[in-house]
């Protein structure tokens, strides 16, 4: 990754978001499983868009996937990242099927693949919740 | 129930600014309202239906104040760029429901000279939360992970993607009220500055105070016009979202909204004389001529070169005006010039050497939103008067 550090914004937490971000704090990274249809809901929401049943509950996944696509960028008005450019944004396809946006840190830019296998990390926002990004597996 | 010849587009008027520091976006309205009016044969007081987006007071209500309407049907659909394509599928289908006869649709911002953007604030949404902590940066970011799985699944190349730019280039160097009027060599583009990889700077379309007004008529009203109007053929719209995380990037909402409209004109993609293209972005433009059947999937990057979408004679002429890419964007939203320029072309007023000959169908299309993660595509189809 780039040599500064990227910044670990605190997240905005709905009341119905508390148990997602928690589980961050604790290196956990959960989302609502449909106990009717077994589709897992990203971003997370308490009932199933697929089948339409209210009946989800927080199932731990295991933080593997693969990089489905990526950009560098190079240019940047937000606060606390425009300092560290160049940074990678992704969508990572997590095993359980999901993809997810996050940042792909622990590598440079320029060796980040479509593809690539990856694993999670979390970066503390230092507000009792932490950021999930993705470096290689 | 059908629009197809139910509804007719009198009336276009693009502002011929760029660049705004001195009157607010509220004169712009009426500016581009007096000025469509008026290319149509018409005043304020014939107006019975509005339509506008969001971004500029609350909803139509304060425009319609400020204008002076007296309305018996508004409509305020908020797709992002796509709004007003949305807007003219609307207004047909209101006047073919007999709920308005004359149906005035306005917008205007001033991104250059006054960036104070959308009215957000408030609670924020679960997508601003999940993907607002990445640093995403503009549109650019989104677009540009769209671009970089489009060029892995099917090899799509930068310097595909830059032939977009070239066309429309080669298009803004006849237009006098173009933010970008020179044209551009494929490695001019490749030379522009990395802004979110793959997307350089000229892969990215312009940021312009401006805007736009289009006025759409019963046939009735159409009839005793003096000007030659466009006939509404065919109207499609979606939404593509992210889909609990099961997104794709590779295609656009073009895939739902083009066949609808092609299906209500009773035409095909063979029977498109020109084209407006949304080009908030060159892959924005490779994705949906292949969306909308004027290529083979993943067969944009190749239908692009040798001139494949400039005018008169490529394969598809394209964005006469310059496009997003060079002409205009107002308020950054890029679907009002989109069906003026269609009108323009099918009332063969385009710019010198850029009106298509014997352009009697033509389709407009606008995408809003984000094609990496969710939009709003709607696809127009016009007609001479007498197609």
């Amino acid at each position: 990754m780039s040599t500064t550090e990227l910044p670990n914004p605190a997240p905005y937490i709905a009341p119905e978001m508390k148990g997602f971000w928690a589980a961050t704090a604790e290196g956990r990274l959960t989302m609502p499983k449909c106990d009717d249809c077994a589709e897992y809901v990203w971003y997370p929401r308490p009932f199933c868009p697929a089948c339409g049943s209210t009946n989800v509950t927080w199932t731990d996944v295991s933080g593997n996937g693969t990089v489905y696509t990526f950009t560098v960028v190079h240019r940047s008005g937000v606060p606390g990242y425009r300092e560290a450019l160049p940074y990678v944004i992704a969508y990572v396809q997590l095993e359980e099927g999901p993809k997810v946006m996050t940042n792909i840190v622990g590598i440079e830019p320029e060796q980040v693949t479509v593809g690539m296998p990856v694993s999670v990390v979390f970066n503390d926002t230092e507000k009792g919740n932490a950021l999930f990004r993705f470096q290689p597996a | 129930m059908s629009i197809r010849g139910k509804a007719y587009i009198a009336g276009v008027y693009e502002h011929p600014l760029r660049e705004i520091p001195d009157r607010s976006s509220s004169q712009i309205q009426a500016e581009v309202a007096f000025g469509a009016l008026a290319d149509a044969g018409l005043t304020l007081a014939d107006v019975d239906g509005y339509f506008t987006d969001s971004a500029h007071g609350f909803g139509g209500l304060s425009m319609a104040d400020y204008l002076g309407l007296k309305l018996r049907h508004i409509d305020s659909t908020e797709t992002g760029g796509s709004s007003y394509v949305v807007h003219v599928g609307h207004a047909a289908e209101a006047i073919a429901a007999g709920k308005c006869s004359v149906a005035l649709i306005t917008m205007a911002g001033r991104p250059r000279s006054a960036a104070m953007g959308m009215g957000r604030g408030g609670e924020p949404v679960p997508d601003s939360v999940f993907e607002g902590l990445w640093g995403m940066s503009g549109a650019v970011t989104g677009y540009a992970l769209a671009a970089t799985r489009h060029m892995y699944q099917y090899g799509t190349t930068s310097a595909q993607m830059a032939e977009v730019k070239v066309a429309a280039s080669l298009h803004a160097q006849h237009n006098p009220n173009a933010y970008l009027p020179k044209a551009v060599t494929v490695e001019e583009v490749l030379d522009s500055p990395m802004i979110s990889s793959p997307l350089r700077r000229m892969d990215c379309c312009v940021v312009t105070d401006s805007g736009g007004a289009i006025v759409v008529v019963s046939p009735e009203v159409a009839a005793s016009l003096p000007r030659q109007c466009a006939k509404v053929l065919g109207h499609g719209e979606a939404v593509k979202h992210a889909d609990m995380g099961r997104l794709d990037l590779t295609y656009t909402g073009a895939v739902v909204s083009g066949p609808i409209a092609f299906e209500e004109a009773g035409v095909t993609p063979a029977d498109i004389k020109y084209a407006s293209i949304y080009d908030s972005f060159t892959i924005t433009v490779i994705e949906t001529i292949e969306d909308l059947g004027f290529c083979e999937k993943g067969k944009g990057g190749e239908f692009v070169l040798d001139g494949g979408l400039v005018a008169p004679f490529g394969k598809l002429p394209f964005n006469t005006d310059g496009g997003g890419l060079c002409n205009n964007h107002p308020s950054n939203r890029g679907g009002v010039t989109k069906v003026i320029e269609a009108v323009r072309q099918l009332r063969g007023e385009a710019n010198g050497p850029t009106q298509v000959p014997n352009c009697n169908i033509a389709l407009a299309h606008g995408t809003g939103g984000s094609i990496g993660a969710r939009m709003g595509s709607s696809t127009l189809i016009l007609g001479q008067e007498d197609a």
